[in-house]
């Protein structure tokens, strides 16, 4: 998938992915993508509340080898 | 200054302090910035604890929308899945002015594996019995110490706290023992035989698939520990599971694992086999505990609520109280019993059929995905309420 932008937040413990997912999503126009990559366990649960709770969009996900990523579409 | 020797202004709660709160039913409000769903399968309970759930990353904008539901006057908990968010809200809660603010070390995680040994009495023939209460899972365990020996019953998968336990009391771990497979926690039992070299027992008829080797455990097959005066005497009480088994040691505590509890009984459901198991379950617990004196304490497997704790922390009760008190043992009508047990029953503890199959030794996940399997409650009774 294409993001407009892409955010390392791998070996940030909880709750950084989520605070600079936050950041890098205000810097994004609205529709535009941002693909999150951390190593975190607990993001991928955090990462669907937060985006529930704030109205963006989990476009998608995946977990391999102990990375996940994320791809959010900015409401 | 530096940030690493910037002043706390949170002060750290260990899970063993909690556990005194809850356990003296101290005043505590709690605010836990899990995620909605985690919070809704699980969290921290007590008499007098009052909690609300806010998303720590609901809280990214300010912390306003939590300090106006924090009363004032109150000691303050923030709870997390590990630790980091709590800290991060605490601060920030803290630096609003507000004292008493203190955060859980280790998170739910911490809180999920902490055992809290607490004496239950004395021996009759010499020793003592200990009971270990996994207070985040609702888990009970016991060594019983005597003469210098000692045998755990229904270890959980965190060893290192019997292990010092017996040192600290100079006494060896001559057996460990499993009233049945475990469906809701994984056992520590072969970890703990293999580290200390005691035998480890485990019901046959439970133990038909397990892939390593173990001793029978069978009734009237008693074993003895310390000069031989105190004996652990096994009862075949199924029902639960198929083997599961109670002992009865040294004719004062009966150990009755996942058949009987203080405010509820065990679910025959787990292994699959509920209908099948009903009418064993009726049995051991009207006939076989039936026929026991009252005046037995009962030593069960799991606690499900914390009101079950007395003031020092101990679960317990004389079976004579139970059948006036518990209402699984108080269901005239067998056709109402079956319904009991097998209708409209909790939800199955998380990840059961991974935790049987760990063990049983078919899968050996690692610390983490252990750890993982065993988040929330234990679930292991019919009433859950």
């Amino acid at each position: 998938m294409n993001a407009d932008k892409v955010l390392d937040a791998k070996g940030l413990a909880c709750p950084m992915p989520i605070v600079r997912t936050k950041k890098a999503i205000e810097e994004l126009e609205s529709g535009q993508i941002l693909e999150v990559q951390t190593t975190d366990k607990g993001s991928q649960k955090d990462m669907t509340g937060w985006a529930n709770s704030t109205g963006h969009q989990l476009v998608d996900s995946k977990a391999e080898e102990g990375t996940y990523t994320f791809w959010i579409k900015k409401k | 200054m530096s940030e690493e020797t910037k002043p706390t202004t949170i002060t750290r709660m260990t899970p063993h302090e909690l556990t005194q709160i809850v356990a003296g039913h101290e005043e505590l409000f709690i605010l836990d910035v899990r995620n909605e769903t985690e919070f809704n399968d699980w969290k921290i309970e007590g008499e007098k604890i009052e909690i609300i759930n806010i998303p720590y990353f609901d809280l990214l904008d300010g912390i306003e929308p939590a300090l106006e539901q924090i009363p004032d006057h109150k000691r303050l908990l923030v709870v997390c899945a590990k630790e980091g968010s709590s800290q991060f809200i605490g601060e920030q809660i803290a630096e609003a002015g507000r004292e008493n603010v203190y955060y859980l070390e280790g998170g739910m995680k911490l809180w999920s594996e902490h055992l809290e040994p607490v004496k239950i009495g004395d021996l009759m023939s010499g020793g003592e019995v200990y009971q270990f209460v996994r207070i985040g899972k609702g888990c009970l365990s016991y060594m019983v110490v005597s003469d210098g020996e000692a045998v755990v019953i229904d270890s959980a998968r965190m060893i290192q706290p019997y292990l010092d336990f017996a040192q600290a009391r100079d006494v060896q771990i001559k057996h460990v023992l499993d009233t049945h497979l475990h469906a809701d926690h994984i056992s520590g039992g072969r970890e703990l035989s293999n580290v200390t070299g005691a035998a480890y027992w485990l019901p046959p008829k439970d133990a038909d698939e397990v892939t390593y080797p173990y001793n029978e455990l069978v009734e009237n097959g008693d074993i003895r520990i310390g000069t031989g005066n105190v004996n652990v005497h096994p009862i075949y009480t199924p029902g639960h599971t198929i083997g599961s088994t109670s002992f009865l040691i040294d004719d004062q505590y009966l150990l009755t694992g996942d058949i009987l509890f203080i405010a509820s009984i065990g679910r025959p459901d787990l292994a699959g086999k509920a209908e099948d198991w009903v009418s064993d379950l009726r049995n051991s617990l009207y006939e076989l505990y039936g026929g026991l004196p009252e005046h037995l304490i009962v030593l069960p497997a799991h606690f499900g609520k914390v009101n079950e704790l007395d003031v020092q922390g101990k679960v317990w009760a004389k079976l004579g109280d139970l059948f006036s008190t518990n209402p699984g043992l108080n269901i005239k009508d067998e056709t109402d019993f079956r319904k009991t047990v097998t209708e409209n029953l909790p939800p199955q503890p998380n990840a059961y059929q991974e935790i049987r199959q760990t063990n049983m030794g078919k899968i050996n996940p690692d610390e983490e995905e252990q750890r993982e399997m065993e988040i929330g409650p234990n679930r292991c009774a019919v009433h859950d309420n």
